[in-house]
């Protein structure tokens, strides 16, 4: 029966992972993503699932790698600094291709700086905090609903592709209670084992792809090892090739996978002059800006990133083509920005606003910047 | 002609890896052994062991068993080996570790995995150095030894990391050395029949770089050291702090019974949701 | 029509509880869009506890209030903290026993407000005898005054947030709020 809750952004999350089979979650409290831990700690016995809290989110992210090999859904939750502490070892659930889904409620930063404010601190981190080449996914949600659903997408990719998939939330979407429909049913990816033959190699993955993944103590004696390895699993550290082989496949597995990965939405882009390429809760900013230019007459649309990781190339490039400028509201400095420009690569004006201090973009902030581009363009 | 002896623990062993990557004299090998011939007279199959390992010449022991093996990030492997663990209790996890990884890095982790009283056996090989990176002191590091980063001997103070994982909480706790490969093989048994965490210490050598940094040149000689200065918990307990500086006490260390990690979690899910732990649920369709 | 709706007070009120009633009752009984957010800040540790909804038959995009069309003050350093903020002609809703009214009779008079007066606190301790339940009288209030969520949705969604055997209880303070304007 489909079901409906007035809730927490951070619950309706911890409600997307039950649904998606999530059965393991390890973490710390940290403001403001405590709220999932907490639910968590609630949900996850109903369910037959395990809940424990770590002395820190180092040992949090590596719990729920163990956990993952041990057959289970896992998931970690946190914020700012709790996601620099856990790198090190996100970085070895990549090396390793060990699906998890690790959530990070953003808030002002860097170091302690606002625990109870909102920012998109962390776009970046996400896509280069760990040392090395990697390829991650991450999914932005602007709404409670977006929420539980991009959970439930992250479970899914994190197992389809064997990587750790990150929900890049934060304050602001965290900490709003807004209706929340729970679907009778969920689609979801399960995991299968693979077949153990006598010349079973648990890493020999098609190129661009992954290969399905046994859980310990079947009888598949694999070694899983942070260091470079071959295709059995051991340590091959010296060999360049080896190396090669391996990272280019982890990272080729997501980038060439793009199409089944990337989602955005498009509103009012038909007849637009100005697009807004926003993602996570400035997109709330942004819907009402364009209401409010368009009822003043100027044509702005709005492209909204789901999964700023793959970065959706594709997209962007193409509304280069249909408008000279584009804006980019962003909780930060500056940080996506420079991916859009990037990719538009000077085929048309890209406008940062960048906001920091912990509250969203007011409506007319970027109104405002609408009229400046519009005024003179006229 | 010379008869070639092959170990008996050498069916445990990935043969594919051979030759293995420690130094002549290392005394991986002798824990090695320790560890298969507990294992044996445990009530431990060895299909049930899965083995947890973090960074350094110790937590590469599990690279070469036969069994499925996490060899994680540094200091970490505890963290790993619980989330293993309470995924799925049925498995017997084993965790390899080192003085550096499980006392200076993994430091906390190691408390607090004898806090929960977690249900690990864990190997902690301590040769009081960084061997993997060179030859750096450790924590376990006497009071005057020497190393590449104490080039004028070191001015801390050692941990006495066995001590320390009892007072935090663990089910048992053991120390021995490489000198005592029938005492170390027992109490590794006695790891593996006991529930929660259990931690056994095992002393051991480096000549590589210890013994050449500390005038200990030969096997032979860090050998002779370790066994000298080697006393049982019995003899220690009727001797003064002074007298004990630089003697490695040895024996059980054992904690009146606490409960375990997995029997509480068990119970908890069972009793809030009436049915049993959910186990591999990844590879199963949801109702 | 987007209605946007601040209720303040002290902590031990029921300040934030008030706000999801408010909220569930438009989103999940009433069938209309609601975004209820509140103060996380240090401040949410101390005295001063404040909620926000807004209420829309449209698709909400802004999720925050940044001009109020209806304060509900349930403390006088709440008042005089967000009173500012009230749009003009709004409309101002006071725990009279809780505020010192000549401190905003310029302000009142100034900016068109509409103010009314629940003396919630009371009603709750002396016709209910909980003065707990002084948040739903106050809820009661805000219906009969406002109108952005109807009664029945109001019941509903007290009766889905309030403990079990308290129910009775909640819906009197309830009608008696409502009874107060």
């Amino acid at each position: 029966m489909v079901e409906e809750q007035f809730v927490l952004g951070n619950e309706a999350c911890a409600l997307g992972a039950i649904a998606a089979g999530c059965r393991f979650f390890a973490g710390y409290p940290i403001t403001p993503s405590t709220e999932i831990a907490e639910k968590m700690s609630y949900l996850l016995p109903k369910y037959g699932g395990t809940f424990i809290q770590m002395e820190d989110e180092i040992a949090s992210i590596g719990t729920i790698i163990g956990a993952s090999w041990s057959g289970l859904k896992t998931m970690t939750a946190t914020s700012g600094p709790g996601i620099s502490l856990m790198q090190e070892n996100i970085g070895y659930g990549f090396i390793t291709e060990t699906p998890m889904v690790i959530v990070n409620v953003q808030r002002g930063s860097p170091s302690t700086a606002q625990p109870t404010m909102s920012a998109q601190a962390d776009m970046m981190q996400v896509r280069w905090g760990s040392h090395g080449d990697y390829e991650p996914i991450a999914l932005a949600p602007s709404s409670v609903q977006e929420f539980f659903d991009f959970t439930i997408e992250a479970f899914n990719l994190a197992e389809k592709y064997r990587l750790p998939v990150t929900i890049l939330a934060d304050e602001v979407v965290g900490h709003m209670r807004e209706k929340l429909i729970i679907p009778d049913k969920v689609n979801i990816v399960t995991r299968t084992r693979p077949e153990l033959t006598d010349d079973y190699l648990p890493f020999d993955a098609p190129e661009n792809g992954t290969t399905p993944m046994p859980a310990f103590g079947e009888g598949y004696n694999i070694h899983v090892t942070g260091l470079t390895h071959d295709k059995r699993g051991y340590p091959d550290t010296n060999n360049p090739e080896t190396h090669h082989n391996l990272i280019k496949r982890l990272c080729d597995k997501v980038l060439a996978n793009r199409a089944d990965i990337c989602s955005i939405k498009k509103e009012f882009c038909d007849d637009a002059d100005i697009i807004i390429v926003s993602c996570g809760s400035p997109y709330r900013s942004v819907g009402a800006a364009i209401k409010m230019a368009r009822e003043e007459g100027i044509k702005v649309g709005s492209l909204k990133i789901n999964t700023p990781w793959p970065f959706p190339e594709e997209e962007i490039k193409s509304i280069a083509n249909d408008v000279d400028n584009i804006i980019v509201p962003e909780m930060n400095l500056g940080q996506m920005v420079h991916e859009v420009e990037r990719v538009v690569a000077g085929k048309a004006n890209v406008h940062l606003i960048g906001k920091i201090g912990g509250v969203l973009h007011k409506p007319e902030e970027i109104l405002e910047k609408i009229k400046e581009i519009h005024e003179g363009e006229c | 002609m010379v008869e070639e002896k092959v170990s008996p623990y050498r069916k445990y062993l990935r043969e594919e890896r051979l030759p293995h990557l420690f130094c002549p004299g290392c005394g991986n090998g002798t824990v090695m052994n320790a560890f298969f011939k507990g294992l044996e007279q445990s009530d431990i199959d060895f299909e049930d062991i899965v083995m947890v390992s973090g960074i350094g010449c110790s937590s590469r022991v599990p690279g070469y068993v036969k069994c499925d093996s996490l060899h994680t990030t540094h200091g970490r492997a505890l963290t790993f080996a619980t989330g293993l663990k309470l995924g799925n209790p049925d498995l017997d996890v084993v965790v390899f570790t080192g003085d550096g990884d499980s006392a200076s890095i993994g430091g906390n982790h190691l408390i607090n995995a004898a806090r929960r009283n977690v249900d690990l056996t864990v190997i902690c090989i301590n040769n009081n150095i960084y061997g993997m990176t060179g030859g750096q002191i450790s924590p376990t590091s006497p009071r005057g030894s020497f190393g590449t980063t104490a080039p004028y001997g070191s001015r801390e103070n050692p941990f006495r990391i066995a001590e320390i994982v009892g007072a935090a909480g663990a089910s048992y706790v053991a120390r021995w050395t490489t000198a005592h490969p029938m005492q170390l093989a027992k109490a590794i048994q006695k790891g593996l029949n006991s529930t929660g965490f259990s931690f056994i210490e095992a002393v051991s050598q480096c000549p590589t770089y210890y013994g050449r940094k500390n005038k200990l040149k030969t096997t032979i000689d860090l050998y002779n050291h370790i066994k000298e200065h080697t006393i049982t918990k019995r003899k220690a307990e009727k001797m003064d702090v002074t007298e004990l500086q630089d003697k490695i006490i040895v024996g059980d260390f054992e904690n009146p019974r606490r409960g375990a990690l997995c029997k509480a979690l068990k119970e908890l899910t069972e009793e809030v949701s009436g049915g049993p732990l959910a186990t591999k649920s990844a590879y199963e369709e949801l109702d | 029509m987007r209605k946007e709706v601040r209720i303040a007070g002290f902590g031990g009120q029921g300040v934030l509880m008030a706000g999801i009633i408010l909220g569930k009752a438009a989103s999940l009984f009433d069938n209309i869009n609601a975004v209820q957010t509140q103060s996380y800040g240090p401040e949410a540790r101390g005295g001063a506890s404040r909620t926000e909804v807004v209420v829309s038959d449209e698709e909400i995009d802004y999720p925050k209030v940044s001009h109020p069309d209806i304060l509900v003050a349930m403390s006088h350093e709440a008042l005089i903290k967000y009173m500012d903020d009230l749009k003009d002609e709004g409309i101002l809703i006071i725990d009279p026993d809780l505020v010192v009214e000549e401190e905003i009779v310029d302000f009142v008079k100034e900016h068109n407000i509409n103010l009314y007066r629940a003396p919630a606190t009371n009603t709750a301790t002396e016709k209910i005898g909980l003065r707990i339940v002084a948040n739903i009288v106050m809820i009661g209030a805000i219906v009969k005054v406002t109108d952005i969520v109807s009664v029945e949705a109001a019941k509903q969604a007290i009766l889905d947030s309030v403990p079990k055997g308290t129910e009775d209880k909640n819906i009197q303070a309830f009608e008696a709020g409502y009874a107060l304007l």
